[in-house]
């Protein structure tokens, strides 16, 4: 039990930007993974994936963690942010964008529009 | 194991009695849904808090591998 709690915290004390998902951000086992891992990489985000899949300790924990009963989670430098329907939201309103200038995050803001140039 | 539109309603039905609740099955499995709640109460909170409170209202219907509900794509929305 600690021990699952104890990686997700150093996980998230190394990274500025973790997603806890399901399989990796090369090999997505789930759509909404896939979609946030997706909107990561085009936007090149450098940030640590974390495969629940591989833990059954760090996939309940990641749960009882943030009080939220869905995988993917993203945090950004410690704080969860959302899960899939969030991030999608926020891609399109731009308010991911915000929060990563807030947070200095670097990330592409050139492939963020185009996100939203495709999804008009 | 599957759980009916309807049944996803009344969940969260009990919870926000004037919401505005629209469930859609997006694989027609009975597994996977999407549901847009529209409701006062989310004024003044976050995604986060808003979302966190229609999960509470599912009383564990999404809990654990064998959970009844395997995906929901949320949507929450504070009325015009």
């Amino acid at each position: 039990m600690t021990d699952a709690r104890t990686q997700i915290q150093q996980a998230l004390d190394e990274n500025d930007v973790v997603l806890f998902m399901k399989g990796t951000r090369e090999m997505p086992q789930c759509g909404f993974s896939s979609r946030v891992a997706g909107v990561l990489n085009y936007m090149n985000v450098a940030y640590r994936d974390v495969n629940v899949l591989a833990d059954d300790a760090v996939r309940q924990g990641i749960k009882d963690y943030s009080d939220w009963p869905t995988i993917p989670q993203l945090y950004v430098k410690g704080e969860f942010i959302g899960g899939c329907d969030i991030i999608t939201e926020m891609t399109l309103s731009g308010e991911l964008d915000q929060l990563f200038d807030q947070k200095e995050i670097a990330y592409n803001k050139e492939a963020a529009d185009k996100i939203r140039e495709a999804n008009a | 194991m599957a759980i009916e539109a309807h049944e996803i309603e009344a969940l969260i039905r009990a919870s926000f009695p004037d919401a505005q609740i629209t469930i859609t099955d997006l694989a027609g499995d009975g597994k996977h849904y999407a549901a847009e709640v529209v409701d006062e109460s989310f004024r003044g909170k976050n995604r986060v808090q808003q979302q966190r409170a229609v999960y509470a209202a599912l009383n564990g219907k999404m809990d654990g591998p064998d959970g009844q509900l395997h995906a929901l794509a949320l949507t929450t929305k504070i009325p015009d």
